[in-house]
């Protein structure tokens, strides 16, 4: 480590300043910690994002920008807002989200309705995200926040198994999830409940916008959660079998689906144990279509084709080995 | 009723960290809100920084999950590099600088306590706006408004372990019983010389207060009774 070539010389400095030069090199917070100015949000130095929200207030100054989130536009925003424009409202997934730890290991459950304000922009859409072969995670928030920041640190997880050559514990998940959601303050609006199992046993995990995280044996997140953990405090018991803990997520998630305006459609299973894990997509359907005409529906003038001209994109090129490869 | 659910998690909290003859004995309720909700009604608010510091947190969930963490992180380094256990002083030094150089952006209220062979045990209250100050005991979060003339009136100096316990215990209890915001169970975490002892007592079992009812037909009764026996032929 770099810790013994650390200059003494010039200041008398404590045991902890030296320790923070050298944490510099692993993740870079010293200018917040040791700035002789605490106010100083007019400086923003590349190597330091944390609490970096203070720039949109001097967006006026001029700084160049060195990476991370820019606000800049948010002035313009409220700008346009003052003169009259309505602001595009965000996909949010209403949601109810869930996750019990049974017998052999973890179930999420979710439901697969995404909204726009009042209306249902997507009727089926898959809130339980990929993180690892063993990990999986339900979002719930912005659709956009949940999906980057689940992809982000899936991303990072497999380089991290690349690395390590062992299997991703959830505890490494939860750590890159929530100094992510820390370091911006809550305004990445994405309400987590992670859950997997690796070698150290089953985990479950909430994480909360603001990077906070509980550890519990039974959770619930997003609109419906209120509905959900009624259904789980009255009926949740430790050691249930899966069919038992299938069950229960699902009931939990049709109490969220049709109590909460936030949820509906259909219910999504992922059942993870040791070694093994099973996406059970919609596998309840609790509101079908109620009427479809029993004639079928049939469009009779179809979209005429005028002319049809084919330009492939990439030649097909033969090649043919022709003599002995150069030898040196 | 607007129960407000992206509020930012907060531990409305009560904690207390109480020294006796030989170690120090921290204490905290469990219960997280988010607005009126109470997101989790089990946590721990008793946090392991050292095998011999723990700390107690208290005011927003984030600030104080992450504060502690890099504390721990600091704190293992520098055991590392002192080649023996680090002691309650610079533990809660290293609390203080984070709390007190980011005062601006953190909201969080913490209580370090351990045990060290230099000086025993010891409690550092490290309150809002970051100023650290030793105490023979201390008392956070939202709860501890209550608690200041039991304090007054209850604390004595060498109690003995279990005499300090049951204080703390007792004084958790009163304050759950007037305070919205903590709830939930009694978690103690006893440091003394011989390590570390965690102890549990569900909210249910704690002695009643001033107007405090016996549950009656409790649900968690019902639930858990044994289904009617099974006719015999």
């Amino acid at each position: 480590m770099d810790l013994l070539k650390v200059n003494w010389g010039r200041r008398k400095h404590s045991l902890f300043y030296y320790l923070f030069l050298a944490s510099k090199q692993l993740f870079p917070l010293d200018l917040y910690l040791f700035s002789p100015n605490p106010f100083r949000f007019d400086q923003p130095s590349s190597s330091s994002r944390l609490f970096d929200f203070g720039r949109m207030s001097q967006a006026g100054v001029d700084v160049p920008a060195k990476g991370g989130f820019s606000f800049d536009l948010c002035k313009r925003n409220d700008m346009l807002i003052q003169k009259g424009l309505k602001a595009p409202s965000f996909l949010k997934t209403g949601t109810t989200i869930v996750g019990l730890i049974f017998k052999d290991g973890v179930i999420l459950g979710a439901d697969t309705r995404a909204t726009e304000g009042p209306i249902v922009a997507d009727k089926n859409c898959e809130k339980i995200h990929y993180m690892a072969p063993n990990i999986y995670c339900c979002g719930a928030g912005t659709a956009a926040d949940t999906e980057a920041v689940t992809d982000m640190v899936s991303s990072q997880l497999r380089l991290h198994r690349y690395q390590t050559g062992r299997d991703s514990r959830v505890i490494t998940a939860l750590t890159l999830l929530k100094k992510h959601l820390f370091s911006y303050q809550g305004h990445v609006s994405a309400a987590l409940v992670l859950g997997g199992v690796d070698i150290t046993g089953p985990h479950l995990h909430t994480i909360y916008p603001h990077g906070s995280t509980d550890t519990l044996p039974f959770a619930t997140m997003g609109s419906g959660s209120l509905a959900a953990m009624s259904v789980f405090e009255a009926k949740y018991k430790e050691g249930l079998t899966r069919d038992e803990g299938i069950k229960l997520v699902a009931e939990a998630i049709c109490s969220g689906i049709f109590n909460d305006l936030g949820s509906g459609s259909n219910v999504d299973i992922c059942v993870i144990t040791k070694g093994h894990k099973e996406y059970l997509r919609n596998y309840m359907e609790p509101n079908p279509r109620t009427y479809v005409s029993s004639k079928g529906y049939s469009f009779t003038k179809k979209t005429e084709v005028l002319r049809t001209k084919i330009t492939p994109l990439m030649e097909r090129v033969e090649i043919t080995e022709v003599g002995e490869a150069m030898e040196e | 009723m607007d129960l407000n659910l992206d509020a930012p998690h907060s531990m409305g909290t009560t904690i207390i960290g109480v020294t006796y003859n030989g170690g120090v004995v921290l204490g905290a309720d469990s219960r997280t809100s988010t607005g009126m909700y109470v997101a989790n009604r089990a946590s721990d608010k008793i946090t392991q920084l050292t095998d011999n510091v723990y700390v107690c947190r208290s005011g927003s969930a984030a600030d104080s999950q992450v504060v502690s963490d890099y504390v721990r992180y600091f704190l293992h380094q520098h055991t590392i590099q002192l080649g023996q256990p680090a002691t309650v002083k610079v533990s809660a030094n290293l609390i203080r600088m984070l709390a007190y150089n980011n005062k601006n952006m953190l909201q969080t209220g913490l209580i370090v306590g351990g045990w060290d062979k230099y000086e025993g045990g010891k409690i550092y209250g490290v309150p809002l706006g970051g100023t650290v100050v030793e105490q023979p005991f201390a008392i956070g979060g939202s709860g501890s408004s209550y608690l200041y003339g039991f304090f007054d009136q209850a604390w004595k100096e060498n109690m003995t372990k279990e005499e300090a316990e049951q204080l703390v215990v007792k004084a958790v209890s009163l304050a759950i019983a007037r305070d919205g915001a903590s709830g939930g169970v009694v978690r103690t975490v006893i440091i003394n010389s011989e390590g570390v002892t965690r102890n549990f007592y569900p909210g249910d079992k704690l002695q009643l207060w001033h107007e405090e009812l016996e549950p009656q037909n409790s649900l968690l009764d019902i639930l858990n009774a044994a289904g009617p026996e099974p006719m015999a032929i």
